[in-house]
């Protein structure tokens, strides 16, 4: 499938399960899985870095005008689309590799370990940042970082979980581009 | 001019982070509820469109629990009624009213109007309901919103053709006051944002006496809100040290979790208070 359709097709449906499902879920009233910005993961090692922010722009717009109060996922989005390139370059396994495959995944970033990494640093950037953001103050840091915390690795088990569920075809791409 | 441009292109990126994070924390600060930008009126009525697909799907996983609270709601009414009580004196005779008009109209002040909970949500910081109703359906911004058993909801913050968004109770911007049913004194509702249908009643004095399980109904201060409808009810009470207030803590009488139907009041009379209010505004000045 042409990424490009294949990225409006995840657009709107990681919105749609974040609306619909996850936000549904309040574990112990204060723990919310977030996993709508996979997007921004997902997207192709190639994509300007402009371009990245650009989308995650209009993501974390179209999940605020759901909640009625724009400003804040925008803003959580916009961190991990500028944060995702440098990860990125820390985490490739060799000089060149990313233009092996098309977008990050277990295989092309050399095994569950980096991967996790990169996908926890975002997720963790993200949720502090949101809830930072919703707190609008230090006051009681203990809570707004048990908070962060405990969404994060919520979420994270349900991104790992979708990584299973929907394995990505990567195709081994030769680096003699 | 050159060394600009260059630093420009050199951190381009940056730049254009810091240009989308800025905006959207302006959006954060500086949304407020009565300026409504153009998108949220477009935007509201395409998610107001989604999230009335999705719920008329999910509204069957809670038919029962909506007829319970209806059939409750009901009979209340019903025991409200004039038919149910008889007077043993004789001094009280069954009339017929000739007047085909309902007289009674013209002093009409509230007038109630059903609407569908369309999205609804209490794990956000800020949260709102949406009803499927709006603007083009009699609702008007400002009108308070309770639940089929007379418990606060919220206010009408933003109304679309079809659809109206609530700054619910829960929503660190909504500050209505309640009153000790008991006492009388009034305060104002906070909310902390962390235990959804926990509301804290700021600005009691200490001399006044609360306990556990008191009632606190709306003050009818606001044009939105009737007086006497239930805000909820003292789970617990500690003394603030700095000040001289209590601090109360209440579980609201409306359950936000499981909303389906709410009533939105219209306050026939606001007009007339406004004009008096800017009357003597502009006396003052």
């Amino acid at each position: 499938m042409n990424s490009f359709v294949k990225n409006i097709i995840r657009f709107s449906l990681f919105i749609l399960v974040q609306v619909f499902v996850l936000d549904k879920i309040h574990l112990h009233q204060m723990v919310t899985p977030y996993v709508y910005f996979l997007f921004i993961i997902w997207l192709p090692f190639r994509m300007g870095r402009t371009q990245q922010m650009l989308l995650a722009f209009a993501l974390g717009f179209a999940m605020d005008s759901f909640r009625h109060h724009p400003g804040f996922h925008t803003a959580a989005c916009v961190m991990i689309a500028y944060i995702r390139p440098f990860l990125v370059n820390l985490l490739i396994p060799q000089e060149g590799a990313d233009s092996n495959y098309e977008e990050p995944s277990f295989k092309s970033l050399g095994g569950i370990l980096p991967y996790m990494i990169f996908i926890g640093v975002l997720t963790f950037i993200h949720h502090g940042w949101l809830f930072l953001l919703e707190a609008w103050q230090f006051g009681n840091i203990w809570y707004f970082l048990i908070k962060t915390i405990l969404s994060t690795m919520l979420s994270l088990f349900l991104i790992v979980i979708a990584e299973m569920l929907f394995t990505r075809q990567q195709k081994f791409k030769t680096n003699t581009v | 001019m050159r060394n600009i441009f260059l630093f420009v292109r050199r951190y381009f990126n940056f730049i254009l982070f810091l240009l989308l994070q800025g905006f959207s924390i302006y959006l954060i600060v500086h949304y407020s509820n009565y300026h409504n930008a153009i998108f949220s009126k477009t935007s509201n009525q395409v998610t107001g469109k989604i999230n009335e697909k999705f719920n008329s799907v999910t509204s069957y996983f809670r038919l029962k629990k909506t007829n319970d609270s209806l059939v409750a709601a009901n009979e209340m009414l019903y025991n409200k009624l004039k038919a149910d009580f008889e007077y043993p004196d004789t001094t009280s005779r069954l009339k017929i009213d000739s007047i085909k008009v309902d007289s009674m109209e013209q002093f009409r002040k509230y007038q109630y109007y059903p609407a569908r909970v369309v999205y609804n949500s209490v794990a956000a910081q800020n949260n709102f309901i949406v009803l499927g109703r709006g603007s083009s359906q009699n609702i008007k911004l400002g009108m308070g919103v309770i639940d089929p058993n007379s418990g606060v909801v919220g206010v009408v913050t933003e109304v679309s053709s079809g659809y109206a968004v609530v700054m619910s109770l829960l929503h660190k911007d909504s500050h209505l006051s309640g009153k000790l049913l008991k006492g009388g004194e009034t305060g104002t509702l906070n909310w902390d944002g962390k235990t959804p249908n926990i509301i804290s009643l700021a600005g009691i004095p200490k001399g006044v006496k609360v306990v556990k399980g008191d009632t606190i109904i709306s003050s009818g201060f606001s044009t939105s809100i009737p007086k006497g409808m239930m805000m909820g009810i003292v789970e617990e009470v500690k003394s603030d040290k700095s000040t001289n207030n209590h601090l109360i803590k209440f579980r609201t009488a409306a359950n936000f979790y499981n909303l389906e139907f709410a009533y939105v009041i219209e306050n026939k009379q606001t007009e007339e208070i406004k004009s008096i209010l800017e009357k003597e505004k502009q006396k003052s000045q």
